[in-house]
């Protein structure tokens, strides 16, 4: 079943076909990163929002990194841990950072509307509909074999983007990912704790790297 | 009179909650859970679990359980005052340090906060998909799949999309 379906992922789609919206970016030069408009913004994280079952990130990676090529990798991986650190949800926030960076306030509100708008709606007609079937056994059998696949999307994109800190051997980096993941699901620390004891040390660390 | 005291509940609640989200929005599940349920009692345990369920299980941002919640508790109104609670004040701070961010990129001071922040952010990621495996695994191949859609994601390039329909195909047909 699986070679099959490889077929549909390979990002064909990113380079060509940009001049579809009238406000495209005016460095059609070379090596430059495309500037989404707000028209390509929204409908960027719209087209992520409303096939990110379990978990919006790992969807956002592949599209925002891979497909549409807004940002590079370890770019984004940047972004995640900005938007981790601020309050509030982290998805939502990092909409706003990435719509902020290319189209200033309206395109930090394109890309918040095109994340929340058809999810906020498709949640409360499905609450609606649950309200009414839910004594139904295939409902909680299929949102079962859902979740399996929607947490070992979640642990692959930690994978994916722990690649370079692994590649290149960066054992204190290393360290933090072993201690920050051993706080949460060994010791069952809470979340806040554990960033804000830990987040001083990493830093200290890095800084300490870059001299 | 009464709709509108609600509707300030919902504010007032989900905004203080998206302050303490530090780590996004499943990160302060408990205390929504602790407010919801025993302290303002808008939803039975049962209700409270059933709309978390609901809300993992549609597209979108996790945040949506917020939405659910305003929704179950005073309808359009609700769902609309609890999401725009919880995300615009965040959101203002998001655009502003955001930009900070961008323009101090090449400063010393950001880009040790940047590298401290790097692997802690992955290992809070691998926690939480931990975390979630856990819960989701019913059964033995159940946890298998989970693996194997790990392994599939990792060392191929097959879009995660197809491991969750096949996830929800082989939980309907009872296979995991």
């Amino acid at each position: 079943m699986v070679p099959l379906m490889a077929a549909s992922t390979v990002p064909s789609e990113s380079a060509p076909a940009k001049t579809a919206s009238g406000e495209a970016s005016p460095a059609g030069s070379g090596t430059e990163r495309p500037t989404p408009s707000l028209r390509e913004l929204f409908v960027g994280f719209l087209s992520v929002a409303v096939v990110a079952f379990g978990g919006v990130l790992p969807i956002a990676r592949r599209a925002v990194v891979e497909r549409y090529q807004w940002v590079d990798s370890d770019e984004f991986t940047e972004l995640v841990g900005l938007a981790q650190f601020l309050p509030g949800p982290n998805i939502v926030n990092l909409s706003v950072v990435i719509g902020a960076r290319f189209r200033g306030v309206p395109g930090a509100i394109a890309a918040f509307s095109g994340l929340t708008l058809a999810p906020a709606v498709i949640v409360i007609l499905a609450g609606t509909l649950f309200a009414r079937y839910s004594d139904v056994p295939a409902v909680s059998d299929l949102l079962a074999g859902l979740a399996a696949g929607a947490a070992g999307l979640v642990i692959s994109m930690a994978g994916r983007m722990g690649e370079p800190i692994w590649r290149r051997r960066e054992w204190r980096d290393l360290g933090i990912v072993a201690v920050s993941f051993i706080g949460i699901v060994v010791l069952g620390l809470p979340l806040p704790w554990v960033m804000l004891s830990l987040a001083p040390v990493s830093i200290a660390l890095a800084w300490w790297a870059i001299r | 009179m009464r709709d509108d005291s609600i509707l300030g509940q919902l504010a007032t609640h989900f905004l203080l909650i998206s302050l303490l989200a530090v780590g996004g929005a499943n990160a302060v599940l408990p205390e929504m859970h602790r407010q919801v349920v025993e302290v303002a009692g808008w939803m039975t345990n049962e209700q409270f679990a059933q709309t978390y369920a609901i809300a993992q299980a549609v597209p979108g941002p996790n945040v949506l359980v917020v939405t659910l919640i305003g929704w179950h508790v005073a309808g359009f109104a609700g769902a609309l005052v609890s999401t725009l609670a919880m995300c615009g004040p965040t959101c203002v701070l998001a655009y502003v340090v955001g930009g900070v961010w961008y323009r101090f990129r090449e400063a010393k001071w950001r880009r040790a906060i940047q590298g401290g922040l790097v692997p802690l952010t992955i290992g809070l990621i691998a926690a939480s998909g931990f975390l979630l495996a856990e819960g989701a695994a019913r059964t033995v191949p159940t946890a298998l799949y989970t693996a194997v859609t790990v392994a599939v994601l990792l060392f191929t390039r097959v879009s995660p999309l197809w491991m969750l329909f096949g996830g929800g195909a082989l939980g309907l047909l009872r296979l995991i």
